[in-house]
């Protein structure tokens, strides 16, 4: 029975669910119980945003928090997967890459390959991205073109609570490792979300707008600009049709070159520093593979090349907005920018 | 028949020796064969180092997991794996333990609990954090073993892996490969304690030092922490102090060792001979015995390279699959 619940209850739920059906699916971050050998309570925290409030006081043990050791605790995830288990690991804020990338790209990316095809390493690494959140330059990044980059992982970036629920199950189910992508401006979000487990299968953009004269193709918190930009141009009798990408590797070509076929223009809306992002790489393939079917160069709207500011009027401009990407496919259809 | 003073069986102290063979010849013939150029890449050689890897393993069963080092053949060997996809694996071969896309540096059997030879130094650590977490989970007394050189102990994800083993009380065991040399630099100039006993107090863990060349103090100081971590009684660190017969890599001159250091080596700290006289002397096996086996493994060997040369390469096909378990 559908219900709204917010982003972060979804992925509550997603948990909940495949723990309470799987006895191998084990969470382990830091302060994801919140209170470990304190003076106070248990479950004090439930995460640093509250994302995992509750599982303590049903699956105990099952969850672990960690001491401030990134390597040593997604390294383990991974080994525990390699081992049978079906771990979940928070590592908080998807910048703290910086400290265990080996573990995930050296280790996690590479055994089932190098091994011959003999491994399966089935974790799920989830983790908060991008700006928006005054949290600065270390908290806030939209590091995801750097794990689609990285073949033999497998990378989720939901928009809305539906999607996050099913992404998440499928994650945990999923035999590969997964870097799961929350976007922290997303998780008061609400949407209709079944009780009953659900899967979404990976690999499958969603067009959550139907248009006819431009396709505006984004993923996570810029999905929700696209649509507002997608109402201004409609205003202006531009009918754009927008493509939530869902999950970046792997990712669904066929939905994003069956609607450029169709409309013959692109822009491609990235919260990535624009360099070797998923902008890039979505702008590439349709060139490569629908250049015939463009009336104009693909457009990309991404954050500036420079880090996450802190003061909020810097860092509301280094978000992509709905007036930039209504601007761009403006100016893709060679009439003013729509306000 | 004299009693045998030894704490393994006789039928043990054969499979003992035949191990630590097995790994001697099957890296010193990879010696010789890397010299003649059929070995792409490079080599890591572990000749020397036997008694620790058959000391150790010895304890162990399928059910424990091991995560292992850049050089890994002697790990491979003594935890089970197959010496002819060994030698085929590292002829790149599409017979190889790995299908030929992993290499001497990454051969692994999972089957086994050999989770992998490592081609990043200390990344095992964490790894078996979490096989000594799958254990504890599993509740079947498993353990996990994670080796790592000198080297290796400075790296951070080491020092985490120790903490957080001991946090958690993990059936782990960390072993540090004291070959005294870090690639070319030494571990006096590398690392800042006298004693790997020291580091481990410092983590809170029980560490123990034996000479890593002698098989039954290998075995003793091994067979007393394993039973501890199977026991529930947590993690331990191992260090064995060794010797590398070869350089870092084959192929490396060597020029930082002492004049007649590998000569001095051989003649006087080879684990195999001292093993060898150990159980002689005390009449257990013959002589004779011992070089039967010789014969046996030099025969494995043999074999082992002829059909690595005569199997067939991976197809190009081969290049693009198993990326993923599922697309």
């Amino acid at each position: 029975m559908p219900r709204k619940i917010s982003f972060k209850q979804a992925i509550n739920e997603a948990l909940d669910l495949e723990m309470s059906r799987d006895p191998t699916v084990i969470l382990m971050g830091e302060d994801i119980v919140g209170g470990a050998g304190s003076p106070g309570e248990m479950d004090a925290w439930g995460g640093v945003l509250g994302v995992t409030k509750g599982l303590y006081a049903k699956y105990g043990n099952r969850l672990m928090d960690t001491p401030l050791s990134e390597s040593a605790y997604i390294g383990a995830a991974i080994g525990a997967a390699a081992c049978g288990m079906r771990p979940v690991a928070e590592l908080m804020f998807l910048d703290f890459m910086g400290v265990c990338f080996d573990q995930i790209l050296n280790q996690a990316a590479k055994f089932r390959y190098m091994f011959g095809g003999k491994a399966e390493t089935p974790v799920v690494i989830r983790a908060m991205v991008g700006a928006g959140f005054r949290a600065a330059a270390q908290h806030s990044q939209m590091l995801t073109p750097i794990f689609t980059h990285v073949p033999g992982l497998k990378v989720v970036c939901p928009s809305n609570a539906y999607d996050a629920k099913g992404l998440l199950i499928q994650s945990i189910r999923d035999n590969d490792p997964v870097i799961f992508c929350e976007h922290k401006n997303l998780y008061g979000h609400e949407a209709d979300v079944p009780e009953e487990p659900y899967t979404i299968p990976f690999g499958e953009a969603e067009v959550v707008r139907d248009g006819k004269d431009v396709t505006i193709v984004s993923y996570g918190l810029t999905v929700h600009r696209a649509l507002d930009a997608a109402e201004k141009l409609n205003a202006n009798n531009i009918s754009a049709e927008v493509i939530d990408l869902r999950t970046l590797s792997p990712i669904d070509w066929d939905t994003v070159i069956e609607s450029v076929e169709s409309t013959g223009r692109l822009v491609v809306v990235d919260e990535a520093n624009p360099r070797c992002s998923i902008a890039t790489d979505v702008a590439a393939h349709v060139a490569q593979h629908a250049f015939g079917a463009l009336k104009a160069a693909p457009q990309m709207v991404t954050a500036p090349h420079t880090p996450v500011p802190f003061s909020p009027v810097l860092e509301d401009l280094y978000i992509p907005t709905s007036d930039a990407i209504a601007a761009a496919a403006s100016k893709l259809i060679g009439r003013a920018a729509a306000r | 028949m004299p009693e045998n003073p030894f704490p393994l069986s006789k039928p043990d102290l054969q499979k003992a020796y035949r191990i630590m063979r097995t790994i001697r010849e099957f890296e010193e013939r990879l010696h010789v064969e890397f010299a003649k150029g059929d070995i792409p890449g490079f080599v890591h050689l572990y000749a020397g180092e036997e008694a620790c890897a058959a000391g150790i393993m010895l304890h162990l069963t399928d059910r424990d997991r091991i995560a292992s080092t850049h050089r890994g053949h002697g790990h491979c060997i003594a935890k089970g794996v197959g010496v002819r996809e060994m030698m085929a694996e590292i002829y790149g071969k599409a017979t190889g333990a790995c299908h030929g896309k992993g290499g001497s540096m990454h051969i692994a059997d999972l089957g086994k609990g050999m989770m992998g030879a490592n081609g990043i130094l200390g990344a095992g650590a964490p790894l078996i954090c979490g096989a000594g977490i799958a254990a504890k989970f599993r509740g079947d007394g498993g353990v996990g073993i994670t080796f790592f050189g000198d080297g290796a102990s400075n790296q951070g994800m080491v020092l985490e892996s120790m903490n957080l083993a001991a946090i958690w009380n993990l059936p782990v065991i960390f072993v540090v490969e004291n070959n005294g040399y870090a690639e070319s630099t030494s571990v006096d100039y590398a690392t800042a304690v006298d004693s790997y006993i020291d580091r481990a107090s410092g983590f809170g863990l029980p560490g123990v030092s034996v000479d890593g060349t002698d098989f039954f103090g290998v075995y003793e100081a091994a067979g007393e922490i394993i039973r501890r971590a199977r026991e529930g009684g947590g993690p331990s660190l191992l260090e064995c102090k060794m010797i590398r017969f070869f350089g870092h890599f084959e192929g490396d001159a060597q020029t930082y060792k002492a004049k007649n250091e590998n000569e001095d080596n051989r003649a006087h700290r080879d684990c195999l001979k001292s093993f060898a006289v150990r159980v002689t002397q005390a009449g257990v096996i013959g002589s004779e015995e011992l070089e039967a086996i010789d014969r046996e493994v030099g025969r494995l060997i043999d074999e082992a390279v002829a059909s690595a040369k005569a199997a067939p390469l991976p197809t190009p096909r081969d290049l693009v699959t198993d990326v993923y378990v599922s697309y």
